[in-house]
Formats: C-alpha cells, structure tokens, sequence
C-alpha cells in the first residue's frame, strides 16, 4: 500500500477542514455558552439572543456543519479519486 | 432480498415506509373515531400498547436472519436516510422524550445544557469517527480498538466499558418502559417492566441488529409523530402560530413579564413567607429535636386548653385539635416531618427567570453555575461520541460516503425533536402562569384537576394561605408532567394523550434495544468469538449471540424490577464514562499513528480511573457507600458537580495515551497501514479489515 503526494494532500484538506469546522464548533458551543448572559441584552426574533443560540442556533449550526463536512469530503473524494464505486 | 441492488432496495423501503405511517395514521384517525363513540381512555391505551408491540414483533420476525453480518450489521446495506432514523430512535431514550420538556421547563436556561450537549456532540461523531468507522468495517467498537493497537488487553477494556455504560443505561430505559405502561393501562409497574421486555426482545432477538435497525425506524416515525402533534396545537392555541419553534420567542416574552409580576404579588409573597417560616422551624427544630418536641408538643396542647378556657368560637377550638392531633407521634418522625420541611425553602423562593443564563445570589455562584453549564456541556458532547450503540450505527451504512451523510439525517431527526423540546417547555409555563395561578381551586383546569388526583407525585396543589386561588408557589410539579399532560392542556381528545405514551414507549424500547444489542454483541462477539473460541462457526456464533442477549436482557429487567434509585444520574454518569475512557484512544487511533498500545491501555485506564474517583468522591448516593467523610468542597474541583466528572477524565486520557505512547516504541508498520486504511476510503492495494 503506497500513498502518494496525492493522498496526502487529500489527507491534509481534510485535516484542514476538520479544524475549521471544530473551531466553528467550539465558538457556537463554548464561547457563545460562556458570553450567554451578555448575548441576552439582545434580541432576535423575540427572543433573548443568548437563551436564542443556546435553544436553537447552535443546533442549526451543528446540522450545517455535519452536511457541509459529508457533502465537502464526498466531492474530495472524487477530486482526489479515492471514492468508493457506486454499489458497495 | 439479498439479491435486490441498493437502489431498488431504497425504493423499496421508501414505499413501505410511507405505507406504514400512512397506516399508522389512519390508526390514529380511527381510534379518535371509536373514542367518540365512546370507547373507554383505558382502552385506548391498551390499543395502542398492543398494536405498536405487535408491529414492531411483525417487523422483528420478517427480519429475522442467520447470517452473521446481517445479524451484527444489517448486512451494511442500510442507506444513509434510514440509518439517520434508525440513529435517531436508537438515541432519544425515555429521558429525551419524557423528561427533556420537563427540565427546561423547571431549569430554564441551565437545562439547555443537555440540549446543546446531546446535538452538538453527532459534530464530533461526524469528524471523528463514523466515516472511519465504516471504512474498518467490523463489528464492534471493541473490534476497532483490538485491531488498532493490538492484543486482547485494549478489547477486553474496551468490553468492560463497554458494557457497564450501557447496561445503567438500558435499566433506565426498562424503567421508563414500566413506568409508561403502567401509568397508561392501569397495569402494575412490575408487569409492565415484562411486557417491556416482551417488547425489547421481539424486535432484537431473531434479527439482531437488521431486526433492530427496521424496528428503529419505525419506532422513530411514530415518536416524532406524537411529539410534534400537541405542541403544534398547543402553539397555535397560545400563540395563533402554528410553528411552535418561531412563535415562542412571543410566548417567552410574556412569561418573563409574568415572572416579574408574581416575584412582586403580595399573594405570592404571603405564601412564600408560610413555605420559609415552615423550612426555618424545620431547621431550628433538627438542632434539638428531643427540646424542640416536646415544646411544640407542649405549645400547641397550651393552646387548645387556652381557647377553651376563654370559650372562644368552636371553629377556632376545632382547627386547634386538629393541629394538635396532626403533630408528629414520636421525636423520630417529627424528625422526618423537619427534613421534608427543610427542603421547602426551594419553594420559598421567587420563581426562577427563564431566560436568564446561570443565575446566583452572587458573582461567584454565578461563575461556578457557568462551569458546570459548560462542564455538562462538554462531557454530554464528548459521551455522545463515544457511547458504543450510537457509534455502532455507522458500520451499517453501504458505504463510508453513505455514513458521512447519515451522520447529518441523524442529527436532523434529532435535531426535530431537540429545538421542539424548549418550545413545549416555554409555552407550558405561560398555560401555568397564566391560567393555573390564578384560578380558583373550586374550578381548576381540567387537566390539572385530573393529574393532580391522579398522580401528586406529578402535580399537587395545596391551598398554603387560604384564599381559595391557586398561587404559583402553591404549585408543585414534577417535570415527566409536561409531556405527559401537553394533549389535555391543549386541549386535545384522550387518543393523542395515548399516541403520546405509544412515543415514549418506541422511544425508550428503541433505546433499549439498541443497548442490549450492545452488551450482547460485546459478550458474543469479542469476548466469545475473539477471546474465547475464533474457530467458532456461524451457527455456534448466532447462537451464542442469541443466548446472551435473553439472558442480558433478563439481568436488565431483574435490576430494573428492584427499582435502583439514582437512575436519572447513573444515565447522566454514563456519558462521562463513555467519554473518559473511549473517546481519547478512538480518535487518537485515527488521527496519530504513533499512538501506541500502553498509550492506549494507560489512556482508557488514567480517564475511566479520574472519572470513576471523582464521582466516588463528590456523589452523595457513592460518598455514603464508601463512607467517605471528607467534606465535599474540599474534594470538589472547581465546584464542578459529579455528573460532569469527564471533564477531568478526558483530558486526563488524551493526556497519559500521548505521554505513554511517546515512551514505548512506535507502532508496527502493519497497525500504520490500518490507519491509513481507515482514513482513505479507497486505497489502491488497500488491506481488506471488514469482518464476515
């Protein structure tokens, strides 16, 4: 099993792509769970912008950033041609 | 159906699908009929008791299956879509269907903890795990780490593990499963722990995980379906919109205005004042119970010999007598009477705002109430990522691509009922404020007059100050209440109440299943088949297989029929074992080749220990066990409560895996092809890992 410059690279995005999307991840979760009670001097859509994010924004980021990842590393293994056939 | 391409098989099971719950809602349509014509609120619930236990038999049987793969993997033709629902019931447990609305709606903000925590770790799982899980392609999660770093020591960890997070866990779901069925059909809990268990093992025991799987998704249809019904109706009661998750931004506005007008009603006030003078005797009375005894005693027989002796009006004279014979017989249970007092001093206080993140009488309450909100936070995430039934799911999936999108439809079909379930808690508390505080006891609401001589535990209403009008601190409610009684608040007939108990039913057998499936797999599979006998053939294996989830699935009830107290926190204890000691060695097993096998071992090992010793440490129900009398602050770490004890453990396991694995030599080439084999998901000369 020999792994080319090609693979790296393709092993490399992803690594890439992993961080961004867990940095996205901790900034919704942690960060905004840490500032929740000065996010909620705001208002959005009716409601306290921290009660907001912690109830719901959050959530709808996680199912954002789960289908970016599936729909990016998908392509990229068709870039990078190591994707499975049809049929498995 | 072996033969079927994939393609034909989605379409398949596209049209059966939507057949089934066309079918069921046609049920549903004709039971709300039969009521009508009068059909009774206890047969209702044995309809629908029967008739779900029944389809998800019919479903277990047709699945039923001797091949091995099939049994452990559903034969990995499960498409990204339905592995996302399947997930999805395997994931939301009684305490998610039931008891979710309800914690919002007691803890306001600080519940959203569980919320984000349960959502928000499938990003982890999908970053993480599952698109290399696949790729691996076995059996278990045992499997993975006995490949990745050799030997039996790592798997054998990986079992025990592996069993005791999901064995807590599955006894809560048979507990949720006899509380459900006994409440709704009158049968005793104890029998309704066995039709439970009736119901776990006809969806598992003849498929196994194909079984399961088929079951799950139907179990998901009919729980999402009886959760959204009544909070739809009921926001478009309150609120004139029927999209509950937008319209009670509108509802929470005006419950945080109520909020501050109770807090300040003189009514409220007076009963306020009763509950704190009643905890403050209390606790004065626990000082010297023999002299605070014999003086009340004394007090209140003085007192009905003084109105007599005055001739005061017979009313007076009566309630005095009747006090006198309400007071406690001996100094033991007036001792008992004083600790149940005690704890009115919760009540004492205002109502808690509902928005308010992390509130505390000072700043430094405040800050320890935000580390233990993110504490909760962290540990539910990383749990979620490294509890075996749940990370089990990906091996189904046809392909790796195929597991990358069913992580999103599974978060998705979470996701419906997790951002309903703060909407339901909100728009319950503004029917409470605003309808029951307030009303006269003489004419309740309905439904509150119906829970309440049902079932105190779940809702009494006591008359403190006399007035005759429900006062909110008058009010005590156990959280299961929300969704229990959210059709009758609405206002909605008995059969929806009934469709709502069907739901947490599905919810909590699926959860069951999936776990017991678990422990079996990791006794049958990696303790027999991989330690014990690998020459072992098929029939031998599904055999075994068979054998021990009835016999695991006996113990379960077993323990759960002697009704363990704690349940609620073992669950909650459960994701921060999970984390501690899986979540470092798997995602280290991915991402760095140079984790090594004493890394790992020392990993698993240092995470579970930290966390095991923190919960012994701070948890009352463990402290009392081990008689441990050191006081809990002292052994506190930043006042971080016992249930989020993986904050340590984490670490602490990422940690001693990567200063373990620097000391010991690097990991051979063959265990450095396997992780590239995983992370590629097509490698040409690639080894073959997966499992038949």
């Amino acid at each position: 099993m020999q792994l080319t410059e090609k693979h790296r690279e393709y092993w490399n995005k992803n690594l890439t792509i992993t961080a961004i999307l867990l940095a996205i991840w901790f900034v919704v979760t942690f960060v905004e769970g840490w500032y929740a009670r000065e996010l909620n001097q705001f208002t959005f859509l009716g409601f306290p912008f921290g009660f907001y994010m912690s109830a719901q924004g959050s959530l709808i980021v996680y199912v954002v950033l789960i289908w970016f990842y599936a729909l990016y590393m998908n392509k990229m293994d068709r870039v990078y041609d190591v994707h499975e056939g049809e049929d498995d | 159906m072996a033969t079927v391409s994939q393609s034909t098989f989605n379409q398949q099971l596209k049209r059966y699908y939507s057949i089934y719950t066309g079918g069921f809602v046609g049920f549903i349509i004709v039971l709300g009929i039969a009521e009508q014509m009068g059909l009774s609120n206890r047969w209702i619930g044995y309809c629908f008791l029967f008739a779900t236990i029944l389809l998800y038999a019919v479903i277990g049987i047709t699945s039923r299956t001797a091949e091995v793969s099939e049994y452990y993997v559903a034969g990995r033709r499960v498409p990204a879509f339905f592995n996302g629902m399947a997930t999805g019931a395997d994931w939301m447990s009684a305490a998610s269907f039931i008891g979710m609305a309800g914690t919002l709606y007691l803890s306001g903000f600080d519940g959203l903890a569980f919320v984000m925590g349960w959502t928000g770790g499938y990003v982890l799982v999908a970053l993480f795990l599952a698109p290399y899980l696949r790729k691996f392609g076995q059996f278990t999660i045992p499997d993975f780490l006995g490949a990745r770093y050799g030997g039996n020591i790592v798997r054998s960890i990986g079992v025990v593990s592996a069993i005791v997070c999901s064995f807590v866990y599955v006894v809560a779901q048979i507990y949720g499963v006899g509380l459900i069925t006994s409440r709704f059909t009158g049968l005793e809990f104890g029998v309704g722990v066995f039709v439970g268990l009736a119901g776990i093992l006809v969806c598992s025991f003849l498929g196994g995980m194909k079984a399961v799987t088929w079951t799950q998704v139907a179990q998901y249809i009919i729980l999402i379906v009886a959760y959204m019904i009544p909070v739809v109706w009921l926001s478009a009661k309150h609120t004139g919109n029927p999209i509950p998750q937008i319209a009670y931004g509108q509802a929470l506005q005006k419950v945080t205005e109520r909020e501050k007008q109770l807090t300040a009603d003189p009514k409220e006030k007076e009963v306020r004042d009763i509950l704190k003078a009643r905890a403050d005797a209390a606790t004065a009375g626990l000082k010297d119970p023999n002299k605070a005894y014999t003086e009340g005693r004394a007090a209140a027989e003085k007192r009905v010999a003084d109105l007599k002796a005055s001739q005061a009006p017979a009313d007076q004279i009566g309630a005095a007598e009747t006090a006198l014979a309400a007071y406690p017989k001996d100094v033991e249970a007036a001792k008992n009477q004083w600790n149940k007092d005690k704890g009115l001093a919760a009540r004492a206080a205002p109502p808690r705002p509902h928005a308010e993140p992390f509130p505390g009488k000072d700043e430094a309450a405040r800050n320890t109430a935000r580390l233990n909100f993110l504490g909760i936070v962290f540990c539910m995430m990383i749990g979620t990522a490294a509890l075996p039934h749940i990370l089990m799911r990906y091996y189904t999936t046809p392909s790796v691509r195929d597991a990358r999108l069913s992580v999103g439809w599974s978060l998705f079909f979470i996701f419906l009922l997790y951002f309903t379930a703060p909407a339901l808690a909100v728009l319950a508390k503004y029917d409470v404020y605003h309808f029951l505080v307030g009303s006269k006891f003489a004419e309740l609401p309905a439904w509150a007059a119906n829970w309440a001589r049902v079932d105190p535990a779940l809702l009494s209403i006591t008359d403190l100050n006399k007035d005759g009008i429900v006062q909110l601190a008058e009010i005590v409610l156990g959280g299961d209440i929300i969704v229990l009684a959210t059709p009758e608040i609405a206002g909605l007939p008995y059969v929806i109440s009934g469709l709502v108990a069907a739901g947490g039913l599905a919810a909590a057998l699926s959860t069951a299943d999936g776990l017991l499936l678990t422990i079996a797999n990791a006794l049958s599979h990696d303790l027999y088949y991989k330690m014990i006998n690998p020459n072992a053939p098929t029939k031998a294996r599904l055999a075994v297989a068979k054998g021990l989830l009835l016999v695991v699935a006996i113990v379960a009830a077993y323990v759960t029929s002697l009704k363990p107290g704690d349940i609620l926190f073992l669950v909650g204890a459960a994701f921060s074992l999970a984390a501690s000691s899986f979540f470092p060695a798997l995602v280290l097993g991915v991402f760095w080749k140079r984790a090594t096998k004493w890394g790992a071992i020392s990993g698993m090992l240092a995470g579970l220990g930290v966390c095991v010793y923190y919960m012994v440490m701070t948890y009352p129900f463990f402290r009392t066990m081990f008689n441990i009398t050191v006081p809990i602050a002292d052994v506190q770490w930043f006042g971080m409560n016992p249930i989020s004890a993986g904050v340590f453990g984490v670490p602490v396991g990422f940690a001693a895996i990567v200063i373990v694995s620097l000391l010991t030599p690097a990991p051979e080439k063959e265990v450095q092809d396997l992780v590239d084999h995983v992370r590629y998901p097509v490698l040409a000369g690639d080894i073959d890992t997966r499992a038949t």
